[in-house]
């Protein structure tokens, strides 16, 4: 660690983000009317601000980290991200669920659903698997910050964890600096520039785009021998299909992602926000321009770095990070990239790991507060403030002890389970509010809690990851799970959102269509 | 082999990966104005979303 240079990087960032700040600041003292002006934010502002709470320290560190397990592989998951997360989303989800939020005056994601199905229960029951699951997901963005601090100022992961939590809690206190979006745009900015210095570099450092391909195909012969057994077959060729590696790489991380993210309350709030249809058109470009950069350099990077730790250590990627995939972006820019470079990279990913949890906890508060206390008491109770303040706490401090407790190369897998709870509980119901007239509140109430169940039920004794871990199905039925390959490694995401579609198709069938005066108002101008 | 890496599944999707970056730098350029026609009414939708956001947080997270 040389002191000096990351004395003038930390002055030099702190500055800029300063000086972006007060003019934001001002611009917003100004102005007149500060909220409709704030609409007319340049396009590029916009799209930025976007993209740093998008993209947090799990696409890098994590996905990244998974990119040099697993290999180019992945590659399909940045392909799903820009076609799902950007295109479908934005054109298809973003437009409908912006015009429909604002006809029924829905201000979070149970809400919104609550309302469009006339059910109080489906708000507080989504609340509650909000505000349940989002811990798992805040935890392994704080490790993902902390793996870095750890790696780059070579502090202990412990101390770095709980500098993270110090940060993040004085943050949330502050409100999360909602609305600087000037701020987020630079950010943005750093990281987009910083990732393709790192991709270019990384091309660069091992012999250009196909030397350094054909440098990783040439030490496939290297994959551990644990992994060949279960199906690894090298970085640039996918797993043997059918395979325990290529259920893992298929089903949780590429469709756990890449489907999940349609279903995921902190974005899908976030086209309630957007100015007008234009902004979402724009959006696309940008969006993609964005997210291909940070995850598809994220991702080759990862992959690219067993070529680099072999050359130089003479062993792969995650043997040089000590067995923990987590480590291997961090521990990668630490021994090939400048040192001034990974100081930069380390306070981007600070800050994209901030614009995410500063959303996550929103979220988690407005969950606990508003779509379960005060739909379950049917009103405002005197108690609101409190309860989600204390919850906020609550959600923070579980997410610090999970990080304790989580094991190494989890911050993939993590994020990946969170996205595939949200999938399996909201994705179906949430497709048949925006699109299907005909579905009725029994078939969501059916949807949402089959999806619910189910999944959460594979998560307990099915998924051997996670079941052999909580050792339930063990106590309970003497295996560790309950029925044969290849069902241990397929992701709850693909049991639970099949069951949950036919439950809510077949209900909604079943039962008496909704009044056409509520359609009408739901779907106004749509 | 493409780009030096053997398995047409990998290198299909570091191409696919390309492609569809630029198809949706297509897709915004040629939209880029469209779907703005309505704004001030937007603009006018918006803000009374924003005003009720903005109660919801400082009556429910006291911000």
């Amino acid at each position: 660690m040389d002191l000096l240079i990351l004395g003038i990087v930390v002055l030099i960032y702190f500055l800029l983000v300063g000086y972006v700040g007060y003019v934001a600041w001002r611009r917003t003292e100004t102005s007149e009317d500060y909220m409709v002006a704030g609409r007319r934010t340049h396009p590029y502002i916009m799209a930025m601000s976007y993209g740093a709470t998008f993209i947090s320290t799990a696409a890098i560190v994590g996905f990244g980290g998974m990119a040099g397990v697993f290999g180019m592989g992945i590659l399909w998951l940045v392909f799903l991200n820009i076609l799902v997360g950007v295109f479908i989303a934005f054109v298809f989800f973003g437009k409908r669920t912006r015009k429909m939020g604002h006809n029924m005056s829905a201000l979070t994601f149970p809400e919104f659903l609550g309302r469009r199905f006339n059910s109080r229960f489906l708000q507080y029951f989504g609340g509650a698997i909000i505000f349940l699951g989002m811990p798992l997901y805040a935890s392994v963005v704080l490790i993902g910050a902390a793996r870095f601090i750890e790696t780059t100022l070579g502090l202990d992961f412990s101390i770095a964890l709980i500098l993270m939590a110090v940060i993040v809690a004085v943050y949330v206190v502050l409100g999360g600096i909602r609305g600087v979006m000037y701020t987020d745009a630079l950010q943005g900015t750093i990281m987009f520039l910083g990732m393709i210095f790192l991709v270019v570099s990384t091309y660069y450092l091992l012999g250009g785009v196909v030397d350094a391909h054909q440098a990783l195909t040439n030490i496939s012969h290297l994959i551990p021998a644990k992994a060949r057994a279960i199906g690894a077959t090298g970085w640039t060729s996918m797993p043997l299909y059918g395979s325990p590696y290529w259920w893992t790489l298929l089903s949780t991380i590429i469709l756990g992602v890449g489907v999940g993210v349609l279903a995921q309350p902190q974005l899908i709030v976030r086209f309630m926000t957007v100015k007008s249809n234009r902004e979402l058109n724009r959006g696309v470009l940008i969006g993609a321009l964005f997210i291909f950069v940070m995850t598809w350099s994220a991702y080759v990077v990862g992959a690219l770095s067993n070529v680099y730790f072999f050359r130089k250590m003479g062993m792969i990627a995650v043997q040089a990070a000590g067995g923990n995939a987590d480590k291997i972006i961090p521990f990668f820019i630490k021994s090939a990239m400048p040192e001034w470079f990974s100081y930069i990279f380390m306070l981007t990913l600070l800050s994209a790991a901030m614009s995410t949890l500063s959303a996550q906890f929103h979220v988690q508060g407005t969950a606990i507060g508003r779509d379960v206390y005060e739909t379950v008491r049917r009103r405002k109770g005197d108690r609101s403030v409190l309860i989600t303040r204390g919850g906020i706490i609550i959600a923070v401090l579980i997410a610090v002890v999970l990080g304790y407790l989580l094991p190494g190369s989890i911050v993939a897998q993590g994020t990946a389970l969170f996205f595939g709870i949200c999938a399996a509980s909201f994705l179906s119901v949430y497709v048949a509010a925006i699109f299907w007239k005909r579905a009725t509140r029994q078939g969501a109430i059916a949807g949402m809690v089959s999806g619910a169940i189910v999944s959460l039920f594979w998560l307990l004794f099915e998924y051997k990851k996670t079941a052999e871990a909580l050792g339930i199905a063990k106590a309970l039925f003497g295996g560790p799970v309950i029925a044969a390959m290849p069902w241990p490694v397929v992701d709850p995401i693909l049991v639970g959102v099949p069951v949950s579609a036919i439950f809510m198709v077949a209900v909604s069938l079943l039962t008496e269509p909704p009044s056409d005066e509520h359609i009408q108002k739901c779907f106004n101008g749509v | 082999m493409v780009l030096g890496i053997p398995d047409p599944w990998v290198w299909g999707a570091y191409i696919l990966c390309i492609l569809i970056t630029v198809f949706c730098v297509i897709y915004g350029l040629v939209n880029w104005n469209r779907g703005g026609e309505d704004e001030e009414e937007q603009i006018m939708e918006e803000l009374r979303w924003e005003e009720e956001e903005k109660r919801m947080e400082e009556d429910e997270l006291g911000l």
